[in-house]
């Protein structure tokens, strides 16, 4: 990727203005059983908006339903301006190549080296062989891991994994990325890792994302911090006086799913500031 | 299977009723028909993928070798003593009427025909569409092919289809081995036990066959290689349950591809005879 397609180049996504996102009454049930109802929400282009929610609420399958990997029974879904509830899977299948999706536990593939599984993209997408595998190391040195080139996922930690996984989403400079739960089961120093690697693809190269987790301290970390691409590290959102500047730059929004509903919808202050028990529980 | 990539999703489920025997049974019979429409629909996908780009042709490399090399030790030693056998058992028979020469003509027959095809299908069943279902099933479990479609790749066209391929390639060739090494095997066992010379075992051996014969048994194979491929496919990619679902899973492949290449045998000898008595 290095000379010739500089990951920055990535993220111009949407040339229309509304949302990147968008959700409108969405509807599914398994084993009649209603896992979303009328479920609505909109994610704007550079914007974050985190999915809380206890485990078995639908934060996984929000994310499924807008990479595709599953229909709404009823309800409608909007990807970079294109309705995809009612697309054919023949057209599904080019349309996520938009999309970057990290899978909770990595979902690489096992038989592959962490090369190949990064690498698994561009020669689906016949990209010439001796573009490969500088894009590879790329991406892998974004995330810290390109020495594990020829490793296999199983002599990687799971922390590894999920850079890993980072690193395959990337690849081909997805305006949008999809995180399902990145830092679940991990330790804090790990947690930390991944978080800033997130906040880094959002502030450096403007990705677009929906971050499904159950940890309300990740969902903070990423409205208070941002990446200084200068300074190269993270600093808080209000340093520098320049709040405002940088919360135009990545918003960050927060919803809360319950009993397959939506029970909250808002920004960190509104939050932080709840008076509701229930809500009030995710901030212990 | 509603979050597999066989689901047909936005099929909605009725709620459930409360449970009768009646009910058991109507949703067992529901449940059984699904079944059915859902392989029937994999097949169709597979076979469309078969017929149209982009190929895998790297995996389906990579498949033949599995299950095609990978099956020739079994099928070299099963083939061997199956051939053995049958001379053991034929020639004590034959000895009797003093026949012994009829054995070799019994022994190319039996294997060409019937036992070379349908046992070259079980021993491969046993070992591929286990392990293709207990592959595919672990990959579903671990989000992988969900991975997959999330990067744009059809899992039937990356998955299935080469798998499918590689066994309608290899099973045929399999095929023949198990008949060569059965026959040597008979060969073997003839001059041993029986006293015939290997010349006079091979010359009627294959007097015996014709091209009826030769047609039936390597028509055979590409049927059980389709079923034994796709059945192991879609036992994989339908897992639920996670590990231990994928246990269930490979057991259900194995039963289910051996039975299905039983029943399947018979219609086909049936569909053959009738063609070589129109034909030949």
């Amino acid at each position: 990727m290095a000379a010739t397609r500089p990951m920055t180049s990535a993220l111009t996504s949407s040339s229309d203005s509304g949302p990147t996102i968008k959700f409108e009454r969405v509807r599914i049930r398994f084993e009649g059983r209603d896992i979303l109802r009328e479920v609505s929400f909109r994610v704007q282009e550079r914007e974050t908006l985190v999915l809380l929610g206890e485990t078995g609420t639908g934060k996984t399958l929000s994310l499924k339903l807008a990479a595709g990997l599953l229909r709404p029974s009823r309800g409608n879904i909007q990807v970079l301006g294109r309705d995809i509830s009612g697309m054919a899977e023949r057209d599904l299948l080019a349309f996520r190549r938009q999309i970057g999706f990290v899978f909770q536990e990595g979902a690489l593939f096992d038989s592959m080296t962490v090369g190949e599984n990064v690498a698994y993209r561009l020669h689906e997408d016949r990209v010439k062989s001796d573009e490969i595998e500088p894009r590879v190391r790329e991406v892998l040195r974004f995330v810290e891991l390109e020495h594990t080139l020829d490793l296999f996922p199983s002599e990687l930690s799971g922390g590894m994994r999920r850079r890993v996984s980072i690193a395959r989403a990337l690849i081909n400079q997805p305006p949008i990325v999809l995180y399902d739960s990145p830092t679940a089961g991990l330790d804090p120093v790990t947690s930390q890792t991944i978080i800033t690697l997130i906040l880094r693809l959002r502030d450096v190269f403007g990705v677009t994302a929906l971050l499904a987790t159950q940890r309300l301290q990740d969902g903070f970390a990423l409205a208070n911090f941002r990446y200084d691409a200068t300074t190269k590290r993270v600093v808080h959102s209000v340093s520098n006086g320049n709040a405002a500047g940088a919360a135009r730059m990545a918003a960050t929004r927060f919803l809360v799913l319950r009993d397959g509903g939506v029970y909250f919808e808002g920004g960190q202050e509104e939050l932080a500031d709840t008076k509701d028990e229930y809500l009030k529980r995710f901030l212990v | 299977m509603a979050d597999t990539p066989l689901q047909f999703a936005g099929r909605e489920d009725e709620a459930e009723p409360q449970i009768t025997v009646a009910g058991v049974l109507v949703n067992a019979v529901k449940g059984a028909v699904a079944d059915v429409q859902d392989y029937a629909m994999l097949c169709g996908r597979t076979l469309v993928t078969l017929v149209t780009p982009p190929f895998y042709l790297q995996d389906v490399l990579q498949q033949m070798d599995s299950i095609g090399a990978g099956s020739l030790p079994i099928i070299l030693l099963s083939g061997f003593f199956i051939g053995a056998v049958m001379v053991l058992q034929t020639g004590a028979q034959f000895t009797r009427f003093g026949q012994t020469s009829l054995t070799g003509d019994v022994v190319a027959i039996a294997l060409v025909r019937e036992l070379g095809p349908s046992l070259t299908g079980l021993l491969v069943t046993g070992r591929c569409a286990t392990g293709i279902a207990s592959e595919l099933g672990s990959m579903l479990v671990t989000e992988q092919v969900d991975a997959m479609r999330a990067m744009g790749t059809d899992p039937v066209r990356k998955l299935v289809a080469p798998r499918v391929i590689a066994t309608l390639l290899t099973l045929p060739l399999l095929t023949a081995m198990t008949d060569f090494m059965g026959l040597l095997g008979g060969c073997v066992a003839s001059v041993f036990s029986l006293r015939l010379t290997a010349v006079e075992f091979w010359r009627r051996a294959i007097d015996a066959l014709d091209f009826a014969d030769i047609m039936q048994g390597f028509t055979k194979p590409f049927f059980f290689a389709f079923i034994l491929a796709t059945i192991g496919c879609y036992k994989g990619l339908t897992v639920r349950g996670g590990t231990q679902g994928v246990g269930r899973a490979t057991t259900q492949a194995a039963v289910l591809s051996s039975v299905m290449i039983i029943v399947a045998d018979a219609f086909l000898t049936k569909v053959a005879l009738y063609f070589a008595d129109k034909l030949f």
